[in-house]
């Protein structure tokens, strides 16, 4: 049983397994500092917090080929405007809600989660709300009674009764409006976003 | 020792647990089904149980009692094979059979809360003793940390065995990789406000389990497989197995960038985690050839049909299900379209069904065989064994029927609500009810449907096969070659 060629030998592959993966999880490891520096929140891929002070455009960027954010000029979330701190704790008990509340389980977040219901990642830049001036307001009646305000768009889906009050309601469009800043490399493609009045 | 029933004094201390765990997670498996079901029909009729039992809540039990009968499967496989590849009995028996018990139990408090509770406020106190929310990883974080313990021990059980008995290529594999998989799961167990954090460490547990650890531990486990069924040679066994992990681990590591092109993380994983995981399905290749060759150089001769027949189903579905399927829409150019759609949920139907699901079912077999006191399981069973073939025929027809009507699904949404209609809540739903949707999510219930039937009659062949048999199993490792005698 000698006759095993060099390269189909144990010894060789075994060798093989435990410096390709040591490479690789080094080469990961490395990886990982750089992006875990670069969407820590106030970076320019993901913004601060406090962005839920300003408008958020979605614009085509040539140069890229690809849609992005751009962050426009001052429109405080429900006319408040909220320091660092303040709008951390706002988009913080939205993202709990929305973790509480089983979200991920039919919508999907930056594209992962279930596929019964439509993706969140630009919610608050959906034309879906009609006009700018009303957004917030429909955004807040429809998640404190999803039944009543229900637009199921012809399936008959309608999203349940969850029992979310008005505070965490408000912390929940916190935490859309700063996801939609998110630099999610031209994802969901070709989005046309709601009609918003360039700030002054 | 008695032929033919179930009697424990047939099996060694860990084999003794090895089925315990097996039994519980067949019952997950049955509830992973049953609540497929229900999700499934609530896509066709969207009012069924709205407000009581919720599609979320559904799907939500339908794929954390995937991954938890997946776990105790693999963890019932390594409880299986312990001694006999360490050579003495396990260490640790008694705690080892108490963190069972916690464990089970544990698993049943965090259903009944998922189907009693469901929901909770927006606060801290929901995500620690009610449910996480986040895909997968839901179960709440009492139940995180009694998993981590209950994972601790097992890894002891399964190390101090080892050391205490001999080593082997496919023991240092295996103890390795579980503590990769442990520490893995620590990944997930944080809270932030940044949900581009949170996405990327959550991948780092999704991921890194089922494209990496999860696929070396199946490695492990065929190659144990092999040598049983058919009598392979350790030497040839443990030389696929290294190069399984070299490429496995060296593709599958930083292929973690596919999940990196759209939740925030920098554009450099566009060529890294679309380079590396275009390379992934090769290790699921030499799976296929290494389990085929083997299987031809042994002429099929093995000594439990159904249990080889599932380790093939194993080799196929892994490179169909988690190979093609997901090299179909792995590069970013596509994944663009296809990412969040039906696509994905086509690609993991097919995959953790393929990869995982047959492997521990072969185990299974192999486990009942030697329970009922290494009975006959090859040709001439009882009606030509028309219940094990039926089981895997008609779970077979329901998964790949499942995958193409969600892949059909997925076109159309990628198509219709990403590539025409642009991405909007609008064009989603616009995509929604297309009847190519429609259809789709009908054959869906229909093959689901079927595959239940599989179910019902695998649970029915596992508890029945080889009963009041009289022949005994050939020993592959002696009479690989030989044509049995009695049938």
């Amino acid at each position: 049983m000698n006759d095993v060629p060099w390269w189909a030998g144990q010894d060789l592959w075994r060798k093989m397994a435990i410096w390709v993966t040591a490479f690789m999880a080094v080469v990961l490891i490395f990886l990982t500092f750089d992006t875990v520096k670069q969407i820590t929140a106030g970076g320019k891929r993901v913004p601060a917090y406090s962005v839920i002070n300003n408008k958020i455009f979605y614009k085509f960027n040539a140069e890229r080929n690809m849609q992005e954010p751009v962050i426009g000029g001052e429109a405080p979330l429900f006319g408040q405007v909220l320091n660092e701190e303040e709008a951390q704790a706002l988009v913080s008990l939205g993202k709990m809600t929305v973790q509480a509340k089983n979200c991920m389980n039919c919508h999907t977040l930056l594209g992962n989660g279930a596929y019964y219901a439509p993706d969140l990642t630009k919610a608050w830049l959906d034309p879906g709300w009609g006009a700018e001036s009303v957004r917030e307001q429909l955004m807040l009646a429809f998640l404190q009674d999803p039944e009543a305000n229900a637009r199921t768009y012809g399936t008959n889906r309608k999203m349940p009764q969850l029992g979310i009050t008005e505070e965490e309601a408000r912390g929940v469009v916190a935490f859309l409006k700063w996801m939609s800043s998110i630099d999610t490399n031209g994802f969901p493609r070709g989005f046309t976003p709601i009609k918003q009045e360039e700030a002054s | 020792m008695t032929v033919a029933t179930f009697d424990s004094a047939n099996l060694n201390v860990g084999q003794k647990l090895a089925v315990k765990y097996f039994t519980a997670a067949i019952v997950l498996f049955v509830a992973q089904i049953l609540f497929g079901l229900l999700a499934g029909l609530q896509f066709v009729m969207p009012e069924f149980l709205y407000n009581v039992l919720d599609f979320n809540v559904n799907r939500m039990v339908h794929i954390n009692a995937m991954i938890v009968w997946m776990l105790f499967g693999f963890i019932g496989s390594v409880y299986w094979l312990v001694e006999d590849e360490a050579g003495v009995p396990l260490v640790g028996a008694k705690l080892a059979n108490l963190s069972f018990w916690v464990l089970t139990a544990a698993v049943t408090v965090v259903v009944l809360v998922y189907l009693f509770v469901q929901i909770g406020p927006g606060t801290m106190a929901s995500i620690w003793f009610i449910n996480e929310g986040r895909e997968y990883i839901e179960a709440p974080r009492w139940a995180d940390i009694g998993i981590v313990i209950c994972v601790l021990i097992f890894f002891y059980n399964v190390a101090a065995t080892f050391m205490k008995g001999k080593w082997s290529g496919i023991s240092g594999v295996l103890v390795l990789d579980l503590v990769a998989l442990a520490g893995l799961y620590l990944a997930g167990m944080f809270y932030t406000s940044n949900i581009s954090m949170d996405q990327h460490w959550w991948w780092w547990v999704i991921h890194l389990w089922v494209e990496a650890t999860w696929e070396v531990l199946v490695g492990c486990i065929m190659a144990w497989g092999l040598m049983k069924t058919l009598g392979a040679r350790r030497s040839v066994v443990t030389t696929w197995l290294y190069i399984e992990v070299a490429l496995m681990f060296g593709s599958g590591i930083l292929g973690l960038g596919h999940h990196y092109f759209w939740i925030g993380t920098p554009e450099y994983w566009f060529t890294i985690g679309g380079f590396f995981s275009a390379l992934e399905p090769i290790p699921l290749v030499a799976m296929v050839v290494h389990a085929v060759y083997d299987s031809g150089v042994h002429r099929f001769k093995n000594a439990n049909h159904p249990a080889l027949a599932w380790l093939i189903a194993h080799a196929f579905g892994n490179f169909f299900g988690a190979g093609v399927w997901g090299f179909m829409h792995t590069l970013p150019q596509i994944n663009l379209y296809t990412h969040g759609t039906q696509w994905t949920a086509s690609h993991g139907h097919l995959a953790f069904f393929g990869a995982y699901a047959t492997i521990i079912i072969a185990v299974m077999y192999m486990a009942v065989q030697k329970w009922r006191g290494g009975v006959w399981m090859s040709a001439g069973l009882p009606g030509n064994g028309w219940k094990w073939k039926w089981s895997l025929g008609l779970l077979h027809v329901g998964i790949i029927g499942m995958t193409m009507a969600l892949l059909i699904a997925g076109y159309e949404q990628s198509f219709v609500e990403r590539a025409m209609e642009g991405s909007t809540w609008g064009a989603y739903f616009s995509a929604q009810t297309a009847p190519w949707f429609i259809q789709a999510m009908h054959w869906r219930m229909l093959f689901g449907v079927v595959m239940a039937f599989g179910t019902v009659l695998l649970v029915w062949d596992l508890a029945t096969i080889g009963r009041g048999e009289t022949r005994r199993a050939i020993d592959p490792e002696v009479h690989g070659d030989e044509v049995p005698a009695a049938a």
